[in-house]
């Protein structure tokens, strides 16, 4: 039980929890109190992380739960998106009356099921840690229950997602029965041959996986879901599982099947390149903003899995960097989305932006620089993250992913051209309120000037995920 | 040399465009924001001169090169000139205040916004000119997008949107090959880094693959045809200040990127590729004049004509000889400084009756006559008459063209009566001919800034015509020692059989 230190922020977050349930339950009136305690206690999780001694390559509960450097620099990512969605969003969960005091421990207890997703070395655990971040995730999404829209996103997500979820544990069912244990690395060490049985079960693990991070063929939730929560769980949907999905994607493929590449290579190929494609293409005809950042996120999904589909330490770091990039991007669109206020309406489609730069050049310049960004054009930071995705592709010589991911891009580049356009080509429309609380301020002008100025140093992030060891 | 003049250069607009940002003009003309803009880019304009007064050209290396560690054990900021590449920083650096002064007349909204980015152009196009890294060359050419797409759909005429979407995707598709090229050549060599490609070389049997996907972005760009269709568009479409930009230098861009990397870092595939690139050029010099001459619309007719006078340029390129490629070379600024003033002219009239369509004008002579003198000017210098830059290039292309396929250079001769035909035919239809138009009477001739502008670019046509000399000596040992570090001529002898 010496160890039990390192789990230390998972524990904190547990005990916060439980303290914040009966706090807000006893004291009337405290939802906005429980909010701001909740983005404290991310803080001070993130400290105690960051905290931890580095050097610490451990795994803890008879080697089924990993605290190695992939856990802490995802973990820290995690938390730092997670206050960064908690400042952005604070006001909207205020004006749209669905601050109650479940909305933020709900996303902590989400969080928490990702911290042990991602420190997870064991298929019994990492589907704990799945299941208690999805079953908050299913009531996140249906939050705002008076709208339609929204309670028909979280019945969406919660019956797709238990779909796969159904899948993912038949797949753990069949290697835990052709490899007699449920511990990655034993799973490695028992896996030499390969037996059909094996290829099924990773195919169904991969396929829950899929899901959770929407990669096409199983995207469908996706924009619905995104659509119809409430922006601030959109948000969160479009940033936090993704972390957590990856992680576990890296450690399910990197450490027991490792040695079985050529089972996995073909399938993660293909799942690359049809979220690309799909989703560049799909996304062009959309006029719901959400709508098309979710699809848009299908096909970012594409690239960081063709990072992965190399088998290579490389790639995978390669898709750490992007998946780093592309939640800042992420967060400042999303930071853009909430400024859309008047008369304390957001408002969420392509065509309200018309002619924004006229009334509001610095908002308009940010969303100019974070599309462009998206699209992937230099010098912003999501060139760099494409950059470093097909450096890796092209090392394993994989040149038709290369150059289809490239040619995607360019698909990819009409639709964010297109929002461009409505900004800044377009006739002018009514004025949207320009006061904004600081920490919104401060989400978007930090998520603006680091994708601006990322290409100023790019070596800072990559030094970092370059120490970063997969087994 | 130890202060960093290079990357000053680069630096200078771009820092320039933070203080636009946070001036405030006290009046709706933004005048202070002009002044800033006006003063920066001279600033910069002066500083490109005293390089090239320092340079020396006499020698072979690259000269006043900064390397800096970018991004970690893999890309190096790395900047430098040859003879080449300064005569191109310094183009750019004296296009671009005149387009800073155009901006009074032709921008009507949004001024400071437009000065911001033509600032931001200018460091982008002063980068590409610049660097000696594949990334960093490719991180500056693509981020030429961002600005000049802003310009044409901003400020842009009726059909900017359309215009603007297709500049941009056009140009990416072209881009995106070229990036898995330069990833796929840091593979292969190890280093992205120009100077060491040039030692290393890069092995044959991979150049021909490397080679097309550099063309297909280059091709794009010049443009040559058949993906030329973006130029006419993207030229009628953007205001003044953008058009001169676009065919000044954009177009600049791809054929010292032809010079630069397909013949510095793949000659045995520049030679195979030779018919390629002569049928293209040929249809290009013939095709888009005769199509010139249809154009009743002034800034298509001048946009057609810089597709056949890029036709020119890698006509010479691939002629792989010193005549040829100076030629080229001389061709590029010689069309940079006409072809912007051109469009400056173009500008001029359609500031003052709003239509550039030819038959709206006529018998300006006698309403215009100052405007009719640079127009004339620099009618002649786009149809090479000897005297103006404009003969000097296509005479010198025409050189190495003769001396390599007879054929060849007959057909493109032809292109120089077409020239001449469509150009004249334009000046005969605006300046000459009745008076018929009643608006066109009220028209006023020059003003002083447009006499400027105008005449600023009328002394270097007319000057570099009679005496070639300086930008021919500032390129002449880069342009030997690009034939001689590849063999070129030794290939082509080979492939003359000799």
């Amino acid at each position: 039980m010496e160890n039990l230190q390192l789990i230390i922020p998972e524990l904190f977050i547990s005990i916060m929890i439980m303290f914040l349930l009966i706090f807000g339950v006893f004291k009337k009136n405290s939802s906005q109190l429980v909010y701001n305690l909740t983005t404290v206690s991310l803080v001070a999780a993130l400290a105690l992380i960051i905290n931890l001694d580095t050097q610490i390559q451990s795994s803890l509960f008879n080697n089924s739960y990993n605290i190695d450097s992939l856990a802490r620099f995802m973990k820290i990512l995690l938390i730092l998106s997670g206050i960064f969605v908690m400042m952005s969003s604070s006001k909207y969960i205020q004006i749209n009356k669905i601050n109650k005091i479940e909305y933020p421990i709900l996303i902590l207890c989400s969080i928490l099921g990702m911290m042990v997703m991602i420190s997870s070395n064991d298929l019994i655990v990492f589907y704990m840690g799945l299941e208690l971040q999805s079953l908050a995730l299913y009531v996140l999404a249906s939050f705002n229950r008076d709208n339609l829209l929204s309670t028909e996103s979280g019945l969406k997500y919660f019956v797709l997602s238990a779909l796969s979820s159904g899948l993912l544990l038949y797949g753990c069912s069949l290697i835990y029965g052709f490899s007699e244990t449920t511990n990655f690395n034993q799973i490695m060490i028992n896996t030499k041959e390969i037996e059909y049985g094996l290829t099924f079960g990773i195919v169904f693990i991969l396929v829950g996986l899929a899901f959770k991070i929407s990669a096409v063929p199983f995207h469908m939730w996706a924009p619905d879901v995104y659509q119809g929560s409430p922006t601030s769980v959109t948000v969160f949907f479009a940033l936090l599982p993704k972390i957590a999905a990856l992680t576990v994607f890296i450690r399910f493929l990197y450490i027991p099947f490792y040695e079985l590449g050529d089972q996995w290579q073909m399938i993660i190929i293909f799942l690359s390149i049809a979220s690309m494609v799909f989703g560049a293409v799909a996304a062009i005809g959309q006029k719901n903003l959400k709508r098309l950042i979710a699809y848009s996120s299908i096909s970012h999904m594409g690239y960081a899995l063709a990072g992965l589909s190399t088998g290579t330490t490389q790639g995978v770091q390669s898709s750490i960097t992007y998946i780093t990039i592309y939640l800042v991007m992420n967060l400042a669109f999303f930071s853009c989305l909430f400024m859309l206020k008047r008369n304390d309406k957001y408002y969420e489609n392509i065509d309200d932006l018309s002619g924004l730069s006229k009334n509001h050049p610095l908002l308009s310049l940010s969303l100019l620089v974070v599309l462009f960004s998206l699209a992937g054009i230099p010098p912003l930071a999501g060139f760099f993250a494409k950059f470093y995705i097909f450096v890796a592709v092209i090392n394993e010589k994989m040149y038709f992913l290369a150059i289809v991911g490239l040619l995607a891009t360019v698909i990819a580049a009409f639709y964010y051209l297109r929002i461009i356009k409505t900004i800044y080509f377009d006739p002018e429309k009514e004025k949207f309120e320009s006061k904004h609380n600081l920490s919104l301020k401060f989400t978007l002008v930090a998520s603006t000037f680091f994708i601006l100025a990322y290409f100023i140093y790019p070596s800072g992030i990559v030094d970092i995920i370059s120490q970063i060891k997969i087994n | 040399m130890n202060f960093p003049i290079l990357s000053s250069l680069i630096l200078l607009p771009a820092i320039g465009t933070l203080f636009i940002f946070f001036v405030r003009s006290s009046n709706s003309q933004y005048q202070s924001s002009k002044y800033v803009a006006l003063f920066i880019t001279l600033a910069n304009f002066f500083l490109s001169l005293y390089l090239w007064i320092v340079f020396d050209k006499s020698i072979v290396d690259f000269q006043f090169v900064e390397e800096r560690e970018w991004i970690s054990g893999f890309v190096n900021y790395k900047v430098g000139v040859d003879g080449i590449s300064i005569l191109f920083i310094l183009l750019t650096t004296f296009i671009t205040p005149i387009c800073v002064i155009t901006v009074n007349a032709t921008i009507k909204n949004r001024l400071k916004d437009f000065l911001i980015a033509i600032l931001i152009l200018e460091t982008f196009m002063i980068g590409v000119f610049c660097s000696l890294d594949l990334v960093v060359f490719y991180l500056f050419f693509e981020a030429g997008l961002i600005p000049m797409f802003l310009i044409i759909g901003i400020w842009g005429g009726e059909r900017r949107v359309y215009s603007a979407f297709k500049f941009f995707l056009y140009t990416l598709l072209g881009s995106v090959l070229m990036l898995v090229a330069i990833i796929s050549i840091y593979w292969i060599t190890g280093t992205t880094d120009v100077i060491k490609l040039y030692e290393l070389g890069i092995d044959a049997k991979y150049q021909n693959l490397l080679w097309l996907a550099f063309f297909s972005s280059f091709a794009v760009k010049t443009p040559m045809w058949p993906v030329h269709t973006w130029l006419p568009d993207a030229h009628v479409e953007a205001p003044t200040a953008g058009s001169v930009l676009l065919a000044a230098i954009l177009l600049k861009m791809a054929g010292y990127g032809f010079i630069r990397f397909s013949l510095g870092l793949f000659p045995d595939a520049s030679l195979y590729f030779v018919p390629l690139v002569y049928t293209l050029s040929l249809i290009a010099i013939i095709y888009t004049s005769l199509v010139a001459l249809m154009q009743e619309d002034m800034k298509k007719l001048i946009a057609y004509s810089s597709v056949a006078h890029m036709g020119f340029v890698t006509l010479g390129i691939f002629t792989m000889t010193q005549q040829g490629i100076e030629g080229s070379i001389f061709q590029m600024i010689s069309h940079g400084l006409v072809s912007a003033a051109l469009f400056l002219c173009v500008g001029v009239v359609y500031d003052r009756l709003h239509t550039r369509l030819i038959n709206r004008y006529g018998g300006l002579v006698s309403i215009m006559p100052k405007y009719a003198i640079v127009f004339m000017v620099f009618t002649l210098g786009a149809l090479g008459l000897p005297g103006t830059s404009g003969f000097i290039g296509e005479f010198l292309v025409l050189m190495g063209a003769f001396k390599k396929n007879i054929l060849v250079a007959t057909i493109a001769s032809l292109g120089v009566i077409l020239g001449a035909a469509y150009m004249l035919w334009l000046y005969k239809r605006i300046i000459f001919g009745k008076l018929i138009n009643e608006d066109v009477k009220k028209m006023v001739d020059l003003k002083r800034f447009e006499i400027v502008t105008l005449w600023l670019l009328v002394l270097p046509i007319i000057f570099f015509g009679f005496y070639p000399e300086p930008l021919i000596n500032s390129i002449e040992v880069s342009v030997a020692n690009m034939i001689d570090m590849n063999d070129l001529d030794k290939i082509n002898k080979l492939a003359l059989g000799e």
